[in-house]
């Protein structure tokens, strides 16, 4: 079975700087896979570049099409969709503008359907439809973001830091949407520092350390390795003392 | 002065003022989508004033062969741009608009000039070619050049508007040339005539604004333009193509500008270069508005005609620089109150 989303020794550099380097990855359908890793590790970089945002050198491959020469707006129209870190909302728009335009790419009719099903994944957005994106508190712009990239009903989804900035219960209802994601037939690559949650939800998991890949296999088995725990989830154990 | 002087004046302000609205939303909405200050504005005026009084008097525009050769370079850009993923659609879709289109309106102008068609058709075919010509300049110019900084698309910009300037030279001469009026009708209030010109210059403008409104209220693809002009790459994640926002941003601004030429050409004689200085009118109610602001813009678009009607009555020799003088305080102003900002970088 060919993999939904597959990137093959992929390198992406910042001038002379190498931000990540030779990555290979793979994405089955229905499946949700998490890269994990320490700030600056080049998370951000590499969804960017599968993305189309930035050039790439390597392979890129969507459902067994090749999609490294096609433009964001034709990865897009292909079934990819990325929910960027810093959202990109229309802020001076409304919410179901918003939502409108993450249809944009697909006929009317199966837009009727996404919205239904994006109301009944965030019903808060359905309460606050007629408010603009940029008066939305932190959580419900996630909320929006994700929505909207559900519009364009994506094959793939790639989430980049959806939990930054957010209160933990919000966290909390985020994490369990994307779960919900996987039901429906979407599969997830899901880039986080909160490396627990990530980890709870997903199916497999990479672990990126300075641009480069150095663990990946099931997520059970990622979350209960020595050295992620000690690397990325022993803070947690401080934070269950504290409370 | 009297009542029936100010009066008198500012009836003329208004109607020059509302041209010059027309103008700056052309202004606004292309710079707020492709970040391009259209110089060129003025050239679709004198264009599609100009091609409509050649038209009236039996001719055959210049400008008619220019949207055909501007739409075969268009094309070979086109074609360039897709050379690693050539698809017969791409190919297809890119030679209906640059070639068939200009060609057909070529045709259709070849086949009507001399023929004593009514004011209507004429009114037609001249902005249909003036379209052309500005989707043409867009793919040709600054599509190009769309990543680029503010300033270089400025230079470009201002590049485009000296080469169209000189080809109207080349079209239409160095003389002026006046059109047919759309309506001879005429009627008094009181003391103020109101000519069936006039009368279609304010319902055009009118029509326009809430039309605009409509659109980017509205329609999927006013909204897209919107969206393009808020977050330019939050458009291009959703699937918005730039350059389709930059095409329908240019073929707004240059109908615009056409329709303009065409309402005014009749009232004044329009010059091959005289477009430039009423699109730079409508470039100063622009930045009042902050290039920005849309109702901010036809208001100052309306104070600026009045303006202009004000000082050619006390002042003629100052006219114009009394109404560009207007900008100082307003940049001094907005520069006060503004916080400072760096050139996006993307």
């Amino acid at each position: 079975m060919s993999a939904l989303l597959r990137v093959a020794d992929v390198h992406v550099a910042y001038g002379k700087v190498e931000a990540v380097r030779s990555i290979s990855l793979d994405v089955a359908d229905n499946e949700i896979v998490t890269i994990i890793g320490a700030n600056g590790a080049g998370k951000t970089t590499l969804l960017n570049a599968i993305m189309g945002i930035l050039p790439l050198t390597g392979g890129v491959a969507l459902a067994g099409e090749d999609i490294l020469r096609l433009e964001i707006e034709d990865r897009v129209a292909a079934g990819l969709s990325l929910v960027p870190e810093h959202r990109e909302l229309f802020g001076t728009m409304n919410v179901e503008d918003n939502l409108q335009l993450g249809a944009f790419r697909i006929a009317k009719v199966v837009a009727a359907q996404s919205f239904e099903r994006v109301y009944t994944l965030f019903p808060r957005l359905k309460e606050r439809r007629k408010q603009l994106a940029g008066t939305l508190s932190g959580g419900e712009q996630q909320m929006l973001a994700m929505g909207r990239a559900l519009m364009g009903a994506p094959k793939l989804l790639m989430l980049d830091e959806p939990s930054l900035g957010l209160a933990p219960l919000i966290v909390a209802d985020i994490f369990r949407t994307i779960g919900e994601l996987r039901a429906a037939g979407v599969s997830v690559l899901l880039v986080e520092q909160n490396a627990q949650a990530a980890l709870k939800i997903a199916d497999r998991a990479y672990v990126m350390e300075l641009g480069e890949f150095i663990l990946n296999g099931p997520a059970a088995e990622i979350a209960t390795n020595q050295r992620v725990v000690a690397s990325y989830l022993g803070f947690i154990h401080e934070d269950a003392s504290r409370v | 002065m009297n009542t029936t002087i100010m009066l008198f004046l500012v009836q003329d302000g208004i109607t020059n003022g509302a041209i010059y609205a027309l103008l700056g939303l052309a202004l606004v909405l292309v710079f707020a989508v492709t970040r391009v200050i259209l110089i060129p504005q003025g050239e679709f005026v004198t264009f599609g004033a100009l091609t409509y009084a050649t038209l009236s008097a039996g001719a055959m525009p210049g400008t008619a062969l220019l949207a055909v050769a501007m739409g075969a370079v268009a094309f070979g850009l086109d074609l360039f741009a897709g050379r690693r993923s050539l698809h017969r659609r791409l190919i297809a879709r890119a030679f209906a608009i640059n070639i068939l289109l200009p060609v057909a309106i070529y045709a259709l102008t070849s086949w009507i000039a001399g023929k004593n068609t009514p004011i209507a058709v004429n009114i037609a075919l001249s902005l249909l070619i003036v379209a052309a010509i500005g989707l043409s300049l867009y793919r040709i110019v600054f599509q190009p050049l769309a990543h680029t900084s503010v300033l270089v698309l400025l230079i470009a910009s201002v590049g485009a508007h000296l080469a169209l300037q000189g080809l109207g030279l080349v079209f239409f001469g160095a003389e002026g040339q006046r059109g047919p009026s759309i309506s001879d009708a005429a009627f008094m209030v009181g003391p103020l005539r109101f000519t069936g010109q006039s009368i279609a210059v304010y319902a055009v403008t009118i029509a326009f604004i809430v039309g605009l409104w409509l659109f980017f209220g509205l329609t999927l693809y006013g909204k897209a333009l919107r969206a393009t002009a808020v977050n330019r790459l939050g458009a291009r994640l959703v699937g918005i193509r730039t350059t389709l926002s930059g095409q329908i941003a240019f073929l707004l601004a240059s109908v615009i500008g056409a329709i303009s030429g065409i309402l005014i050409v009749p009232i004044t004689t329009l010059y091959y270069d005289t477009g430039f200085l009423i699109g730079l009118k409508g470039f100063i109610a622009a930045i009042i508005g902050g290039l920005i602001s849309y109702p901010l813009t036809a208001v100052a678009a309306l104070v600026v005609g009045t303006v202009e009607a004000f000082s050619s009555f006390y002042a003629s020799n100052f006219k114009e620089v009394i109404v560009f003088t207007l900008i100082l305080p307003v940049l001094v102003l907005r520069s006060l109150a503004a916080p400072e900002v760096e050139e996006e970088k993307d």
